[in-house]
């Protein structure tokens, strides 16, 4: 007996084709996920169930949940079957909740539009449905807003809110994607847990393969919308059909060709004992003012040619950090120094030149109304002896090749170029100063599988070519293991521990690293699972 | 709660403060002796010195500033150099005018602007909110005294439901008195609630977009319940901050609708007192318009807290 079904949906948005034949069916108490690339149409399979979709979709097709064709349910039995039958669980748990109302009041609402029941008979089932997501009356009361809780807390609020009717299915769109790995970790037990409690369908949108082969009974693959490939996980991941399937599932698992690191001498980057306090504001007029310490003591070098890693959750002090390398920040105590001077908010601009930075979303960093040869000569500015004329048309069009573009693209503004092309660029601005260390913040996190590999094979290929120094900093461990020697872990503002790479992830001696390595789902061995009996 | 009021309360004595200085400072930068000015060209310079001191100019500015402030605080806002009449009782009868006027508009305003803002924002791109979006457009366009002599051209002349001009006053009853501040209300209202309006529908058609009315739609709300219940309350912050604006517009903003109506209002004492050089009942006017405006503001700042309670808590 099924509970979804869906047969050759068709979806276009206007002239725009979405969807192609997507065919698929989910069972009560059964786990499918569906994956795949950006663009890929997965979330709009999501919002195709939830007819959800913009004014102008036009769909064909069959959606049928148990026997009712949801294509041709009219919008008021749709609305009482929303929210009833099936719950959604959104992406971002920061902006998924309403932040002028209670918790309270959000959750008792979804009971009070399908049941006929009193206010106070909807409080008491709001208030358990909480304490079942994790979230229990004594510490978290009805009365509490959005705003006073933790992104993984209000996560479990959208999830109590999308589960108290106990829908039979439950689409959960990206629902851990914003939060951190072990937040992940605990939202992803809830949700089987709920499953087998409530027996649920669960339809599960999310790019991350490693959650996919760790929790859903099938997956569905997909790219430009259709279905590329689907079946029980087990023996599609022993057994991938589809060319899109392998190479979808290589690139996640990618590792680089890290060149061995060249002998090292003096540090580039001295870190000694560095302390960042924000003063918090005060809470009565005349008291002492109390301090957030974001970064807590922390010493650490990164020498000539070496590849560092920073692993930690949000809110634990990299940003921080890297802020306060870039001499960005004032310490409150302790020292940053690089190539022997002192590094600070009014450090000389021959040192800023050496140390440069990529970011997490190339788009944002660029002026879009600047061409790129424009973006690529800003760091330049600062600089008193900067090439100018035919040698700077030079140097950029060098940058350009270094990166994998060509020197024509100087002249492009960047809404022509897609994401990966982006960070190419991003990449190529760092590198125009020809800087010795360069500082990836989460530079690689936005991007989808494919381009990442890629991307990470640049970033290799470039620390060969150009002996460069790299502070990379992300909160996806498997990137950090195939891309650096040697790893930082923070936690709470402190540096609890570090050592070469490979040693710190089969060997963890502080608990926090233990708990970040157990929490980060993993990827199954691929051979293995191929050689292995399907 | 109460902590956010009385950070807003104290930032509001200071705002006072200060402005209470820099009215006296331009004041007083202001060129011409209203003494001289008073007595004509041909005035004996011992007449002048003699009216300098009864007018209380002959001390230093700072004593000056002080005796102002101070008759302020106790009632006392001088004598018009012009009137020789307490200018106190000159601006309590006009503020009868001004404020219900003011506050007449706004509620026109409100009244008008949240429902059409509402519908346009709910028809996004559909005929309704195309005709709706002209109207407002032609609204922002058209000045207020043009809306001024048709409404008189209308309902005076033709229609005779109203009088052209003047004010009733309140010793002939409210009903009255409202009567003769209508056409001038409407007038100064129908441009404001064009703005309002478009404010009210770009600001819902932000929140359409928010994450949360999606969750709101996954919860089983039809369209019109997301937009009620969840998208109204959080749409109306910069609502409010326009409200807060076009009170203080239209309190000294409205000496072109006093004219044409003959009201006896604020705008059009100011208007009289400059002309005069009467700089004792302009400074005691501007400060008094100063005080409204930041006063409203405070109504304004308390009423965000009530809609949002992420700004209750940052205190």
């Amino acid at each position: 007996m099924t509970l979804l079904t869906v047969q050759n949906l068709s979806l276009s948005i206007g002239p725009l084709p979405i969807l192609r034949d997507v065919s698929f069916s989910i069972a009560p108490g059964e786990i499918v996920a569906i994956t795949g690339e950006s663009g890929s149409g997965k979330s709009m399979t999501a919002l195709s169930v939830m007819q959800l979709l913009p004014d102008s979709a036009a769909a064909q097709g069959e959606i049928l949940l148990q026997d009712r064709n949801l294509l041709t349910v009219p919008e008021p039995d749709l609305c009482a079957i929303r929210g009833n039958d099936i719950g959604m669980v959104f992406q971002e748990p920061m902006t998924a909740l309403n932040p002028v109302k209670t918790i309270g009041a959000q959750v008792v609402e979804t009971i009070l539009i399908h049941a006929a029941t009193t206010k106070r008979e909807a409080q008491a089932q709001a208030a358990a449905m909480l304490t079942r997501v994790g979230l229990p009356q004594d510490q978290f009361p009805l009365s509490r807003y959005p705003h006073e809780l933790s992104g993984g807390q209000r996560q479990r609020v959208v999830i109590a809110m999308a589960i108290a009717r106990r829908p039979r299915l439950l689409i959960a769109d990206e629902p851990t994607t914003a939060l951190d790995v072990t937040t992940q970790a605990r939202i992803l037990d809830l949700l089987q847990d709920l499953v087998t409690e409530f027996d649920m369908g669960l339809l599960m949108i999310t790019h991350d393969l490693a959650v996919v082969a760790d929790m859903a009974h099938r997956i569905i693959v997909m790219r430009h919308g259709e279905i590329v490939e689907q079946g029980e996980t087990q023996s599609l991941l022993a057994n991938m059909q589809h060319p899109y399937t392998k190479a979808l599932f290589e690139a996640s698992a990618h590792q680089v060709d890290l060149p061995p690191q060249r002998e090292t001498a003096a540090p580039i980057l001295s870190v000694q004992n560095a302390i960042r306090d924000y003063a918090l504001p005060r809470t009565t007029l005349f008291a002492q003012r109390q301090f957030h310490r974001a970064v807590n003591a922390v010493s650490f070098d990164i020498h000539h040619g070496e590849r560092v890693g920073l692993v930690g959750e949000s809110g634990c002090g990299k940003s921080t950090l890297t802020r306060a390398i870039l001499g960005l920040e004032p310490l409150q105590f302790g020292a940053i120094s690089a190539f022997d001077s002192p590094v600070g908010p009014d450090m000389p601009a021959a040192t800023r030149a050496k140390i440069q930075v990529v970011f997490q979303d190339p788009y944002g960093s660029f002026n879009p109304r600047h061409r790129v040869a424009r973006i690529l000569s800003e760091p330049f500015h600062l600089d008193p002896n900067a090439p100018k004329g035919a040698t700077l048309a030079n140097t950029i069009a060098t940058v350009l090749s270094d990166v994998g573009l060509t020197p024509s693209d100087a002249t492009k503004y960047i809404h022509e170029f897609s994401g990966g092309q982006r960070q190419r660029i991003a990449i190529a601005r760092a590198l125009i100063t020809k800087p010795e260390l360069i500082i990836f913040d989460e530079a690689v996190s936005a991007l989808d599988v494919s381009i990442r590999a890629q991307i990470l094979d640049l970033i290799a290929d470039l620390s060969r070519r150009h002996n460069l120094a790299y502070l990379f900093i992300s909160h996806d461990l498997s990137v950090v293991r195939t891309v650096t020697d040697r790893v930082l872990v923070m936690q709470s503002g402190e540096i609890v521990e570090h050592g070469d790479t490979e040693g710190v992830f089969t060997d963890p001696q502080h608990t926090y690293t233990r708990s970040l390595i157990a929490a980060a789902p993993v990827l199954p061995d691929l051979k293995e699972a191929q050689n292995a009996p399907a | 709660m109460l902590r956010y009021a009385l950070k807003r309360l104290l930032s509001l004595l200071i705002s006072l403060a200060i402005a209470s200085v820099v009215i006296f400072a331009v004041i007083e930068i202001a060129p011409g002796d209203p003494a001289s000015f008073m007595l004509g060209l041909n005035a004996q310079p011992d007449t002048v010195a003699a009216l300098r001191t009864e007018l209380g100019l002959d001390v230093s500015k700072a004593q000056r500033y002080l005796n102002w402030v101070g008759g302020m605080l106790t009632g006392d806002f001088g004598t018009s150099y012009t009137y020789r009449t307490p200018v106190g009782g000159m601006i309590r009868d006009r503020i009868w005018v001004s404020l219900p006027l003011a506050l007449y508009a706004l509620t026109l305003s409100t009244l008008i602007a949240f429902p059409v803002g509402i519908y346009a924002a709910a028809r996004r791109g559909k005929p309704g909110d195309l005709t709706v979006m002209g109207a407002t457009q032609l609204g922002i366009a058209v000045p207020n005294f043009w809306f001024a002599m048709m409404l008189v051209l209308i309902f005076a002349i033709n229609l005779r439901w109203f009088s052209a001009g003047g004010f009733a006053g309140w010793d002939e009853g409210a009903a009255a008195a409202l009567k003769s501040l209508t056409l001038p209300a409407i007038a100064l209202a129908l441009p404001q609630s064009a703005i309002l309006a478009r404010v009210m529908r770009s600001s819902l058609l932000d929140i359409l977009g928010e994450d949360f009315m999606r969750t709101a739609r996954a919860k089983g709300l039809s369209r019109r319940q997301a937009l009620f219940r969840h998208g109204l309350r959080n749409a109306l912050i910069p609502v409010l901050t326009i409200i807060g604006m076009q009170f203080a517009f239209l309190l000294a903003g409205g000496i072109i609708i006093e004219q044409v109506f003959f009201l006896p209002g604020l705008g059009r004492l100011i208007f009289q007192s400059i002309s005069a050089r009467d700089l004792i009942v302009v400074e005691s006017v501007v400060m008094l318009l100063v005080f409204l405006v930041i006063m409203v503001n405070f109504v304004v700042d308390l009423a965000y807290a009530a809609v949002d309670p992420r700004l209750r808590a940052r205190t």
